[in-house]
């Protein structure tokens, strides 16, 4: 028995790699097709990551809203939900800091803290109207979410364009000084990349979704909620309650992404005609991480790694960037298919490891 | 595991060695693939005419969200930059990007590989060349449609207004039903300027007649402008001109459509000669940008040695940088054409003086 375990987290620790390989092959041979060097490509892409401090700093930048929406999606799904609505959530977690930002002047030790938590809360409570919904009146999150993206986008272009414009900018006035959560001589060092303290709030995130859901009463009530929603009330366990908690956990999570683009990326808020998309990776990006903590922060690092170094390859190879957003494409569409990768380890390795002796 | 490590290697070995030899193969063919992107073909084949006096030299683009190919100005700058390096020899490259934050990165990638010029296409583009520009005193940027203060940026801007009001004169003598529709992207300044103008010059030939406008809030949103020009054309307009980029292609989608089904509808394109793209049975005529002159002549200007660093250039009339394209003679008469002419050297005296926006 022993030894079937030691087989199984073997291969799942291969089908990963593997995924990403068959991925980049399958990439490769597109851009061959295209006429493209791909090798020429994909090394451009590692430069581009790697290549100096800046752009490490930057894709440090590109990861750290990726971790928050993965680990928001990914705790909606542990508690048996379906939030598609990271991406309103963390709109309006940029509306909550902005606003805060923008027309407040406090000391920062009160002003930069208030920001967040005024974000972070809108994005919670942006959460909590789906999951208020779901409980008291059993309409699909799925449906409500998707909705309540537009909503907060289109709430967020009015509450910029008329309380907070900068005249003749199409975007909100600078973020108080105050108020910015930027760290100043970690990015120097970096070449004027823009590092901001949100990528430690980030890792604090990732042991927070560790702790919370494994270590607590209230997070093994939400996980057996989301197990089996009936044996969970069997149990005595208020389901509906755990619903809007965990719509609001998720919902905070995505506002924090928001809060940490507006405080440290930007330091304003643009009218934007749609979505950033942030929110929407947060969904593949659990999926990659496979609703766990420490995956979702390697499957945000993979993902924000490949965006980010796309531009290298459009830089250093001349590949246009539609077929490299086919290549992205294809590197996350194995990864998310370890069901092909495990068919696959067994077609082709299947027969070896019956005589190895084990 | 010993032999499946073994086979693994053993097949990324084989795939290497493949892509490598492909890759070589590419090199030699890269010229004469015609799939091969602009500036791969480019830079392996020597400048085919003019003087080469910018051989050494290196431009570069950043695009907006929009996208390279957007029909629209950062299509139009491209071919600036193409005719440039035709005409001069001089290398040229672009970075599209994929969201807000891409901007800068984009704009200091190049900065960083000691370029010689770096154009930021567009108005949302500003804050990050203003970063760029500061941060990197010796570096040369410029912009389009925006005002940059600093002292290596060159800021170019066009009087739209001006060539709208041209367009509107065409708009307000062609109509039959005097409904005229207008399709804006963004409500920024630069689109103010064409609305106000078009505006003005529909009331200026034909008073009675009525501008329905409509904002769509994006430029690369082609669905939300075939549902405005839906919109419009069903309140009974026969002519929309829009100044929305890629959204602008959704209102030449329902124009055809609209045809296709027995209604004369017309669209009066922007930036660039849109009939060449969308044919001349919906397109009256286009309110053309010269975006790519102006790119052109300030990159040549750069290679002579006469960069107008730090000087805001407003191009209008005069300077032949907006107006109507040789073709709009197809469907505009003779008659219109000569009032057009007419009002032209008007503005440029300095006898009308059309509204425009800040």
């Amino acid at each position: 028995m022993n030894k079937l375990i030691k087989a199984f987290t073997k291969d799942s620790a291969v089908v990963p790699f593997i995924a990403i390989v068959l991925g980049l092959l399958v990439g490769a041979v597109i851009m061959l097709i295209g006429g493209y060097d791909p090798l020429l490509a994909y090394r451009s892409l590692l430069d581009k990551v790697f290549g100096n401090p800046y752009d490490f700093g930057e894709t440090l930048t590109a990861i750290t809203p990726l971790v928050f929406t993965g680990l928001s999606v990914a705790f909606a799904f542990r508690t048996g939900l379906f939030n598609i609505g990271a991406e309103g959530q963390y709109i309006m977690g940029m509306t909550g800091a902005t606003i805060i930002g923008v027309s407040l002047h406090l000391p920062w030790y009160i002003h930069a803290p208030l920001a967040v938590i005024v974000g972070a809360l809108f994005g919670g409570c942006w959460g909590m109207i789906a999951g208020y919904l779901k409980a008291a009146r059993g309409v699909n999150e799925v449906i409500t979410t998707i909705m309540l993206n537009w909503i907060a986008l289109h709430l967020a272009n009015y509450i910029v364009n008329d309380y907070l414009l900068e005249p003749g900018k199409g975007r909100s006035y600078m973020v108080d000084p105050s108020a910015d959560v930027t760290i100043g001589w970690l990015s120097r060092t970096l070449d004027d990349a823009r590092i901001h303290w949100g990528m430690f709030f980030a890792l604090l995130a990732v042991i927070f979704f560790y702790v919370f859901l494994w270590k607590t009463k209230q997070g093994y009530e939400l996980r057996v909620v989301g197990h089996n929603p009936d044996a969970a009330k069997y149990a005595g366990i208020n389901v509906n309650r755990g619903v809007v908690k965990a719509m609001f956990i998720s919902g905070t999570l995505a506002g924090l992404a928001g809060v940490f683009q507006v405080l440290g990326v930007f330091l304003n808020q643009a009218v934007t005609a749609s979505p950033t998309g942030h929110g929407f990776d947060g969904i593949a990006v659990a999926l990659l991480g496979g609703n766990t903590p420490v995956g979702v922060l390697l499957g945000a690092i993979l993902f924000g790694t490949l965006s980010y170094g796309a531009a290298g390859m459009s830089f250093g190879a001349d590949v246009p960037p539609e077929i490299i957003r086919i290549v992205i494409g294809s590197v996350i569409f194995f990864v998310a298919a370890p069901g092909i990768i495990r068919w696959t380890i067994k077609r082709v390795f299947g027969k070896k490891r019956k005589g190895e002796v084990i | 595991m010993k032999k499946t490590t073994k086979i693994f290697t053993g097949l990324m070995l084989v795939a290497s060695l493949a892509l490598t030899a492909c890759g070589a193969k590419n090199d030699n063919e890269g010229a004469a693939s015609p799939i091969a992107s602009p500036t791969a073909t480019a830079t392996e084949s020597p400048a085919a005419t003019g003087d080469t006096s910018g051989k050494d030299m290196k431009f570069s683009m950043v695009t907006d969200v929009g996208g390279v190919n957007d029909k629209s100005f950062n299509q139009s700058a491209w071919e600036g930059l193409q005719k440039l390096e035709k005409d001069t020899g001089a290398s040229i490259k672009y970075l599209e990007s994929k969201e807000a934050a891409n901007y800068l990165t984009n704009i200091n990638q190049f900065v960083r590989d000691q370029y010689n010029l770096t154009w930021g296409i567009g108005f949302l583009m500003g804050d990050a060349v203003k970063d760029a520009a500061t941060k990197n005193p010796d570096a040369k940027l410029a912009i389009i449609d925006n005002v940059v203060d600093a002292p290596n940026v060159a800021s170019i801007t066009f009087a739209e207004n001006e060539g709208s009001f041209l367009v509107g004169v065409v708009a307000g003598l062609t109509t039959k039903t005097n409904k005229i529709g207008f399709v804006g992207g963004i409500d920024i300044p630069v689109i103010k300027r064409f609305e106000l103008g078009f505006e003005a010059g529909v009331k200026a030939v034909n008073p009675n007649a009525e501008v329905i406008k409509n904002y769509t809030g994006a430029f690369d949103k082609a669905d939300l402008g075939k549902a405005a020009a839906a919109s419009i054309y069903n309140d009974g307009a026969d002519i929309i001109f829009h100044a929305a980029g890629g959204t602008g292609n959704g209102v030449f989608n329902e124009a055809k459509e609209r045809l296709k089904a027995g209604k004369k509808v017309w669209v009066i394109g922007v930036d660039k000669d849109q009939s060449l793209e969308f044919g001349d049975d919906v397109t009256l005529t286009s309110m053309l940008k010269r975006v790519d002159e102006a790119v052109y002549r300030v990159s040549k200007d750069m290679i002579d040695g006469k960069f107008p660093a730090g000087v805001i250039t407003t191009l209008g009339l005069k300077d032949n940088a907006v107006g109507l394209p040789e073709t709009s003679s197809k469907n505009v008469s003779k008659e219109i054409l000569d009032k057009v002419e007419e009002y032209k050297a008007k503005i440029i005296s300095g006898e009308i003086t059309v509204p425009t926006a800040q």
